[in-house]
C-alpha cells in the first residue's frame, strides 16, 4: 500500500509539472519568435511551402537568406497541389508549384491577396531520359522514338528505329522495360508535355502529371528515387527523372533531337528553351506562367525541362511579412540564389532576362493596400 | 458478462473504507472513457472521410484522370487490394498456424520462448523498412519464381497472359511482403489460444489412442477455432490497409488486370492515397478521400464478419 499512495502523490505531480514546464517552454517560443521579427527590414518569419522538387533549393535558399537577414522562412515540401491549397486558404504567404495556377486558381488567389498574384518561374532542371544498358552510357533518341518506346511501340533495344539513330552503338536484343512515376508529379507533366509536342504525333495523350492510361506496359514505381532504383535494377529499363539524380548514378542518358544535332542534358540548354519560349496568353501584368516551346530547333537548347514557379501576393497588410516576402524570392530569382540553386540541386539558372523581370515584379509587393 | 461482474459490485471490498470504493468508481470512468474514445475516434474518422470525400465521388469527369467516373477509377484499386490480400492471407496463414502450432506444442519449451520472441520481433520491423528489403532485394530473387509460374501456369488468368515482371516489382511480391507482415499477428493469436486449450481435453483424446496431430485436429483446433479466425481477420485487416510497403513495392499502371505477376498492377486503395495525395489539386485530394472511405467500408465490413465468425464459434462453445 505504501508504494501505492508514494505512486498516487507522484504520478500527477510529475505531470503537472510536465504540462508547466511544457507551457512555459512555449511562452518562451513565442516571445522569441514575437522578438526578433521587428522592423522591416526583411528579417521576419514568413511560411511557405509546396513543390518538393524545389526542396534543396529552397533549402539552400532559406539558409543563405537567414544567414544574411536574420529571421526564419519556413517552407514545408507538401507537394504541388497542398502548397497552392494553402496559399489560396492564406496559410502560406508563398507557394512553390510545379504547375503554374489555373484561371479558377487565380480568382480564388486574387480574392485572397486583394490582387492579382504573382506568379514567377524560380526553379528550371533539365529532365534526363535514362537507362540501363550494360556497357553503352549514351544514345541517340528522338521525341517519335521516346514517344514509341514509352507507348509500346517499340519493345526491344535493337529494334531499327533505335538502330537507325545510333548507328555505331552495338545495341542488344534485350527487351524494353519503359518505368514511368507512380506518383502524380510535376516531372510527369513536363516529360509527357515534350512527348505531345515533339513526337511527330506518336504520343496521343495531352501533359498531364498522372501517366496516361491509354499507354500499357510501363512500370510505375514511387518518386524519383523509385524510377531511379528500378532502373539500377533492371536491365533494360529505360525511365525520366530530374536529371541531378541520373548524374549520381551510372546509368546511360539519352541525347534528345534537336534541330539535327543530338543534345544531352545540360542546364544551358534547358535555360536556353526557356529564354525562346512565349508567356502563357491572357493573363495579369504579373504572372511570367510560360508556354514552354519543346519543338525549337535551335542550336545547343535541352527541349525536356521542369519549370516550377513560386506564388507570392502583391501586397501583404503587415509590413515586415511583405518586406521579407520580397528580400527572400529577391534573392530567390536573383542569379545568386540561382548559382546558389544550381550548385545544390543541380538545376539550371534561370536566364538572365527573365531573372531581371522576375526581380522587377517581386520588387512590387509592398504592404497595406 | 453478469457472472464477472456482480462479484465487483457486491464482493468483499464493497464494505471496504470509503477511498478504495472511489478509486473503484474513478477506475471505472477512466476505462469507460477510453472505451467510448475509440467509438468517438471511429465515428470522427468516418465523418471526416464522408464530408471531406463527398464532393470526391461526383466530381468533374476530368478529376478521374485518367479515368472519367468514380466506379472505373476505384474498381482496378478495389480489385488489387483484394488480390494482394487475398495472397497474403494464402501464403501466411498455414505458415502462421504451422509456426504457431510448433511454438505451442511440439518445441522444447525454451525454443519455443525464443521462436515466439523472434516472432514478435517482426511485427516489430517498419512498413518502410518491408517495402524497401521487398522492392530492392526480395523482388530480384522472386523474379525467376515469376517466370516460372508464368512459363507453368501462364494458362490461368493470375499469372498470363502478359509477359511476366522483368524484375519482380508486382503485385505477386508485394503480397508476399504482405505476408510476412501479418505473419506475426496471426501467429501471435494463434499461439495464444492454442496454448489455452483444456489440458484435459488433450490428455483425453490422447487417452483415446489419438496420435499426436489427431489430438490437435479434435481437441485443439475446435477449441481455438474462434481465435484462429479473429487473428486471420485481424491479419486480413492490416494486409487491406497497409501502405508504405505496398506503395515501394509495387510497379503501377492504371489498366486492371488479374495477372498478378506481369510488369505492373494497379496501386492498392491505401498505396494509391500515400503514392498521389501530396501532388494533387483538391479536387484530386476530395477523390482520394472518398476512395478512403471505400476503404474503410471494405475494413469494416471484414471486421464486422470476423466479428460475426468469432461470436458464432463463440456461441457454439457455450452450448
Amino acid at each position: 500500500m505504501n508504494t501505492f499512495s508514494v505512486r498516487r502523490v507522484a504520478v500527477p505531480a510529475i505531470a503537472v509539472l510536465t504540462v508547466g514546464l511544457t507551457l512555459t517552454a512555449c511562452g518562451n517560443n513565442n516571445d522569441n519568435g514575437g522578438g526578433s521579427s521587428t522592423g522591416g527590414s526583411g528579417g521576419g518569419t514568413i511560411n511557405g511551402g509546396g513543390s518538393t522538387a524545389q526542396a534543396v533549393a529552397q533549402q539552400t535558399w532559406r539558409s543563405n537568406y537567414q544567414k544574411q537577414n536574420g529571421g526564419t522562412i519556413n517552407y514545408e515540401e507538401v507537394g504541388s497541389g497542398t502548397g497552392v491549397e494553402n496559399f489560396i486558404s492564406k496559410a502560406y504567404v508563398f507557394a512553390g508549384s510545379d504547375a503554374f495556377l489555373t484561371p479558377q486558381q487565380i480568382n480564388q488567389a486574387k480574392s485572397a491577396c486583394g490582387g492579382d498574384p504573382i506568379e514567377v518561374p524560380n526553379y528550371v532542371s533539365p529532365i534526363a531520359v535514362a537507362f540501363n544498358l550494360p556497357g553503352i552510357k549514351s544514345l541517340n533518341l528522338d521525341g517519335e522514338t521516346i514517344a514509341n518506346i514509352f507507348n509500346g511501340s517499340i519493345t526491344t533495344w535493337n529494334d531499327p528505329k533505335i538502330a537507325q539513330l545510333n548507328p555505331n552503338a552495338n545495341l542488344p536484343s534485350t527487351a524494353i522495360s519503359p518505368i514511368h512515376r507512380s506518383d502524380d508529379s510535376g516531372t510527369t507533366f513536363n516529360f509527357t508535355d515534350y512527348l505531345s509536342q515533339a513526337s511527330n504525333g506518336a504520343w496521343s495523350d495531352a501533359a498531364n502529371v498522372t501517366w496516361p492510361k491509354s499507354v500499357s506496359g510501363g512500370q510505375g514505381l514511387d518518386g524519383t528515387s523509385g524510377v531511379i532504383g528500378g532502373l539500377t535494377d533492371t536491365p533494360g529499363a529505360i525511365g525520366y527523372a530530374d536529371d541531378s539524380a541520373v548524374k549520381a548514378t551510372d546509368l546511360g542518358v539519352a541525347s534528345v533531337k534537336v534541330g539535327n544535332d543530338f543534345n544531352p542534358p545540360t542546364a544551358e540548354g534547358a535555360a536556353k528553351v526557356l529564354e525562346l519560349s512565349p508567356l502563357e496568353h491572357g493573363r495579369g501584368p504579373d504572372d511570367m506562367a510560360i508556354k514552354v516551346d519543346r519543338t525549337s530547333t535551335e542550336k545547343g537548347t535541352y527541349p525536356l525541362l521542369l519549370v516550377s514557379y513560386v506564388m507570392a501576393c502583391p501586397t501583404y497588410s503587415d509590413a515586415t511579412t511583405a518586406n521579407t516576402v520580397k528580400g527572400y524570392l529577391t534573392y530567390v530569382v536573383s542569379s545568386d540564389g540561382q548559382q546558389a540553386a544550381a550548385q545544390s540541386a543541380g538545376s539550371a539558372p534561370l536566364p538572365a532576362s527573365l531573372s531581371q523581370k522576375a526581380t522587377t515584379i517581386l520588387s512590387k509587393i509592398s504592404s497595406g493596400s | 458478462m453478469t457472472a464477472t461482474a456482480s462479484p465487483e459490485r457486491t464482493g468483499p471490498h464493497d464494505t471496504a473504507s470509503r477511498p478504495s470504493r472511489r478509486g473503484d468508481r474513478t477506475f471505472e470512468g477512466i476505462v469507460r472513457v477510453a472505451a467510448f474514445t475509440i467509438l468517438v475516434s471511429l465515428v470522427a474518422v468516418f465523418i471526416f472521410l464522408a464530408i471531406e470525400g463527398w464532393v470526391g465521388l461526383t466530381a468533374d469527369p476530368s478529376t478521374y484522370e485518367p479515368f472519367t467516373s468514380f466506379i472505373t477509377y476505384i474498381t482496378p484499386l478495389v480489385v488489387s487490394t483484394l488480390l494482394a490480400s487475398a495472397i497474403a492471407l494464402i501464403v501466411a496463414v498455414p505458415f502462421a498456424i504451422a509456426v504457431a502450432l510448433f511454438i505451442s506444442h511440439y518445441a522444447p519449451r525454451r525454443l519455443a520462448a525464443v521462436l515466439a520472441y523472434l516472432v514478435d520481433l517482426l511485427a516489430a520491423v517498419p512498413s518502410v523498412v518491408f517495402g524497401l528489403w521487398g522492392g530492392r532485394y526480395l523482388a530480384a530473387y522472386l523474379q525467376p519464381l515469376h517466370v516460372w509460374l508464368h512459363a507453368h501456369f501462364g494458362f490461368l488468368p493470375f499469372f498470363g497472359p502478359e509477359p511476366p515482371s522483368p524484375n519482380g516489382r508486382s503485385l505477386f511480391t508485394a503480397g508476399i511482403v504482405l505476408a510476412i507482415m501479418i505473419l506475426p499477428i496471426i501467429t501471435a493469436i494463434s499461439r495464444e489460444v492454442f496454448a489455452q486449450t483444456p489440458r484435459l481435453h488433450e490428455e483425453a483424446a490422447l487417452a483415446l489412442g489419438a496420435t499426436r496431430w489427431e489430438m490437435i485436429r479434435y481437441a485443439v483446433f475446435p477449441y481455438a477455432r474462434s481465435g484462429m479466425v479473429s487473428g486471420v481477420m485481424l491479419g486480413l485487416g492490416r494486409a487491406l490497409g497497409e501502405t508504405m510497403a505496398v506503395a515501394m513495392v509495387l510497379a503501377t499502371t492504371p489498366n486492371t488486370t488479374l495477372n498478378v505477376i506481369g510488369v505492373a498492377s494497379p496501386p492498392t486503395i491505401a498505396a494509391n492515397i500515400a503514392l498521389n495525395y501530396k501532388e494533387s489539386t483538391p479536387e484530386r485530394q476530395s477523390l482520394l478521400i472518398a476512395t478512403g472511405l471505400v476503404l474503410f467500408v471494405v475494413t469494416f465490413l471484414v471486421n464486422f464478419a470476423a466479428r460475426w465468425i468469432a461470436g458464432r464459434s463463440a456461441r457454439r462453445m457455450d452450448r
